[in-house]
């Protein structure tokens, strides 16, 4: 068992810079997300903490043990791959014995792990099969079942549920919550999905670039989103964004007045930059009698069942407004949009981050 | 309404004209098939049914002819009695040559070839892809290349005239082959597969012998019958590394061939021929099936 730290690790590939210098302190027993898009260098992290990958600096620290420039198999770390890697040539049992054959424990022994995973996974009537006679759903379960054998004191998980379809991911996705809520093994879990990685963990950490941009709970990043990056990737609907100017001691967006609090406002005449990104989460704004707040046009309407997404072209911009339940208003009539000035958030137009009298958690380089 | 209607019949026609000419393809492609099939199985018609003619039979020039009289002596002529240059002793001591020469340098050059494979797959390394672009150079180097080197370096080993040499010529031009065979292969096998082997704590030979070999039977087999035409069929070298006790069976066969006595024996050529082909027929009715088996399919993705 073990916290996992990872310490100014980085890696280049030529001029290739996949990691710039990341640094992420994971608690033992803590469930921690990368999430980033394509190309942001969460999987090349992962490899680099697993062992199949070595970092081209840095230091990986796993309990008490330096793991930097150990083999893989040496490092006791389990992982769940996005295809499952399940052995082909071999059953369900052996595919999950396996490892533990190679670690040498006694067949007896092997046996009470397989009996206790397989009911823990609901896998006890498959043990005979190959993987290739199975659903996404269970083989997914016997890779997981393959880590969990182990009893490693860390389990990688690398996009483990993209593989599957909508309803299944959804129900594996609980599965794995339950999981990690009864073995409790510090767990770093690699995704591009932000449902998952919202729902699944006690700390994001959102990539950029091979850079961590914020680590923080699921609710420090969605509240309190660190850079205009983190602000339009997590949340669905994206966050609106204006492009916003400070004149004369005022808000404006192409002509515009934007309402903001007076604890901003303070903290924008702090600021040297005038230029700024002001955002909104779709679910913050609401539709106000006529006449009030920022005037506009209703040009389409998405309900999703439990909510509605309105899309509002207004003289600011574009922006969505989330409505719980279905939205009773036809396409094409005019609307006007209001909005609590707390509920803003504002980024520096230029260096994207977050305005903030408090000191920032993170160096953005 | 009436565009429409229009529309459908209009696509309907060249759909049924399709289906008319389809078929009249079909009796061409069938009647093509069938001609080149004959063509190519004429010669081994007649050589068998002229094995098994007599000598008096085959001088009447029926050529197409069944034979009148079942006659199998020309075969039992030619695998023990018949000369083959100054020896009388049939083509059987050449075939236990060819048998001694084929059986290791097959599995050998697979079984290296195999490994070959697996770690300029698997296990790059600075420089792998350069040292397999001049295995494949290997591939297509022509053999008469190496005759006068080779003679020399089995000369040094001390090893010319003998199986042992023809064996380990044959072994070191096979491996090109059967490297890019297996590395090829090696390359569609899912590296995550290797690298959760890895963290399961299985080293460079347990990953080979436990998840990489059992996933090879195709390509094991495709290799084995490459290997063992290539090598049973070779005649260049057999002729060039050989001593007179070491001779492989074509060129045997060779010899029995052009042993001139007073008659030409067509049913005895035609036999020995015959007995010269059957292991790598016999090879690719038993083993040909694992040529098409896809062991992985289904094992990966969801």
């Amino acid at each position: 068992m073990g916290a996992l730290s990872i310490r100014q690790v980085t890696k280049r590939y030529g001029e290739n810079h996949i990691l710039k210098s990341v640094d992420l302190d994971i608690a033992e027993g803590e469930f921690v997300i990368l999430v980033g898009p394509s190309g942001c260098g969460k999987s090349t992290l992962l490899s680099v903490v697993a062992g199949l990958d070595s970092p081209t600096s840095g230091r990986i620290v796993l309990g008490d043990r330096d793991i930097t420039y150990l083999a893989p198999k040496d490092r006791d770390i389990a992982m769940v791959f996005q295809s499952y890697a399940l052995y082909p040539n071999m059953t369900v049992e052996q595919n999950i014995s396996f490892a533990l054959e190679m670690r040498k424990v006694p067949k007896a022994e092997r046996r009470v792990l397989i009996d206790k995973v397989s009911r823990m996974l609901q896998l006890d009537q498959l043990l005979d099969r190959k993987p290739a006679q199975l659903s996404g759903g269970q083989r997914q379960r016997v890779a997981m079942g393959r880590a969990l054998a182990r009893q490693p004191s860390l389990f990688l998980f690398d996009e483990p549920l993209s593989n599957l379809d909508a309803k299944l991911r959804v129900e594996m996705r609980a599965e794995i919550k339950l999981l990690h809520q009864r073995t409790k093994t510090t767990t770093v879990y690699v995704t591009h999905d932000q449902v998952e990685a919202m729902t699944l963990g006690d700390r994001v950490a959102v990539m950029r670039d091979g850079i961590v941009q914020q680590f923080g709970t699921p609710d420090e990043i969605y509240g309190r989103p660190a850079t205009r990056f983190v602000a339009e990737f997590i949340g669905s609907p994206a966050m609106n964004m204006v492009h916003a100017k400070w004149e004369r001691n005022r808000l404006y967006a192409r002509g515009f007045e934007l309402p903001v609090s007076p604890h901003a406002i303070a903290m924008v005449q702090a600021h040297a930059n005038e230029d700024m990104i002001y955002g909104l989460r779709p679910e913050s704004i609401s539709f106000g009698p006529p006449g009030t707040g920022l005037a506009g046009e209703l040009k389409m309407i998405e309900p999703t069942g439990p909510e509605s997404y309105a899309f509002v072209h207004t003289a600011a911009g574009p922006f969505v407004v989330r409505v719980p339940g279905k939205l009773k208003a036809q396409v094409g009539e005019p609307v006007s949009l209001v909005w609590q000035p707390a509920d803003v958030h504002l980024f520096d137009a230029v260096t994207e981050a977050r305005m903030s009298d408090e000191p920032l958690q993170l160096a953005v380089a | 309404m009436s565009a429409a209607t229009a529309l459908g019949t209009a696509r309907v026609t060249p759909v049924m004209a399709r289906g008319r000419s389809r078929s009249w393809q079909r009796w061409l492609l069938w009647a093509m098939l069938i001609g080149f099939a004959t063509l190519f199985l004429a010669p081994l018609y007649v050589m068998v049914v002229t094995s098994l003619k007599s000598m008096d039979e085959v001088r009447a020039g029926t050529l197409l002819a069944l034979p009148h009289a079942l006659d199998a002596s020309s075969w039992g002529k030619a695998w023990s009695t018949a000369c083959t240059g100054a020896d009388c002793q049939g083509l059987r001591p050449f075939f236990w040559n060819s048998v001694m020469i084929v059986l290791p340098a097959v599995l050998m050059s697979t079984v290296l070839g195999g490994v070959n494979g697996y770690v300029l797959s698997k296990w790059r390394f600075r420089g792998s892809e350069t040292m397999f672009a001049m295995l494949l150079f290997g591939v297509f180097m022509p053999l008469q290349v190496v005759l006068l080197p080779m003679s020399q370096i089995l000369g040094w080993l001390g090893i010319a005239s003998s199986v042992w040499g023809l064996i380990l010529v044959h072994l070191l031009c096979g491996l090109p082959g059967t490297t890019l065979f297996f590395r090829n292969y090696y390359a569609a096998l899912p590296d995550e597969l290797i690298k959760a082997a890895m963290l399961d704590g299985a080293g460079f030979w347990g990953i080979f012998v436990r998840i990489v070999l059992p996933l090879s039977t195709p390509i094991i087999v495709v290799c084995l019958i490459w290997q063992f035409t290539q090598i049973w069929n070779d005649f260049l070298f057999g002729v060039v590394f050989s001593g007179a006790d070491s001779k492989p069976v074509t060129v045997a066969l060779n010899n029995l061939a052009n042993t001139t006595s007073s008659v030409k024996e067509y049913n005895v050529d035609m036999a020995a021929a015959l007995i010269a082909g059957l292991p790598t027929l016999f090879v690719y009715i038993v083993a040909g099936r694992y040529f098409v088996r896809g062991l992985t399919a289904g094992a990966v993705k969801g």
